[in-house]
């Protein structure tokens, strides 16, 4: 077993909902965790974001449901940082 | 309140809260001059049957209810549908599953409900003095000159409604919209 501990996602979706709200709705499909969403590049009707997040304990699947029910699409996994777990832990 | 939100979120994310609040205003006052024209009109004629006023006053309501309903839903659905099928070429996905999807099928619904039931609870507001009337309720006025006091208001009210929205005197909103209610009086006198 391993822990996601960071992810970083480059991310493409339509303007709206804005980044304010796709980051509160990754938050709240990953619990305790930080998101820091960044605009990259803005087009007339969507816009490149990349995703960082960072917790104990990352729930991927939660967080690329969360973008595909927004309207993004996960283009790539840019970094990631997961952490062993022993097999008695 | 988890519908609310989520009704607010589907608005919000395809900028339909200010098509929403025009559909309204403009059904809405569509309904009122409708009945107070027709209530005129029925002034006019010296018709002394409430009952034939009411089921005429209340077909039109209904007609303009079910006109709104079914004219938003249509056109707001072939809107939403050409907007998402935008969307999904700039994405180069399908949006069918995502809250944009979600929007695209209830947006126009929730247009339609406000486009069809602004002018029908309008007007079964200005009938409400004629439904009291026949319910054996003594009001201080003649019921057809109660609901047309009852149009007046409500026409000024949803003139301060635009004021307020549009950041403008509530009051001289107000005045403005009923005049054209009391140019539309005028117009029936003349004319009927």
């Amino acid at each position: 077993m391993s822990i996601v501990r960071r992810l970083v996602l480059d991310v493409l979706k339509p303007h709206q909902p804005n980044v304010l709200e796709f980051a509160r709705t990754i938050a709240s499909a990953s619990n305790k965790c930080q998101v820091r969403v960044t605009v990259l590049e803005v087009d007339e009707n969507t816009e490149t974001i990349q995703v960082v997040v960072e917790g104990d304990r990352i729930d991927f699947e939660a967080i690329q449901s969360s973008i595909s029910e927004l309207g993004g699409s996960l283009h790539s996994i840019d970094e990631v940082e997961v952490q062993g777990e022993s097999q008695d832990s | 309140m988890k519908l609310l939100d989520q009704v607010r979120f589907l608005l919000g994310i395809t900028r339909s809260s200010d098509i929403v609040r025009r559909y309204f205003v403009v059904n809405g006052f569509d309904g009122a001059l409708t009945m107070l024209g027709l209530i005129i009109g029925f002034l006019v004629s010296g018709a002394s049957d409430l009952r034939t006023v009411i089921n005429v006053c209340l077909g039109a309501a209904i007609a303009l209810g079910m006109s709104g309903l079914s004219s938003a839903y249509v056109s707001e659905t072939a809107e939403r549908r050409r907007a998402l099928g935008k969307l999904e070429e700039a994405m180069i996905t399908s949006l069918q599953d995502s809250a944009h999807g979600d929007a695209a099928r209830g947006v126009p619904l929730l247009i339609a409900l406000v486009n069809g039931l602004a002018p029908l609870t309008i007007s079964l507001l200005i009938l409400l003095p004629l439904f009291l009337d026949q319910a054996g309720l003594r009001l201080p006025l003649p019921p057809l000159y109660a609901a047309i006091v009852v149009a007046l208001l409500v026409i000024f009210l949803l003139g301060v409604f635009l004021g307020r929205i549009s950041g403008v005197s509530w009051l001289r909103s107000g005045i403005q919209t009923l005049v054209v209610a009391v140019v539309t009086v005028a117009l029936i006198y003349l004319f009927a």
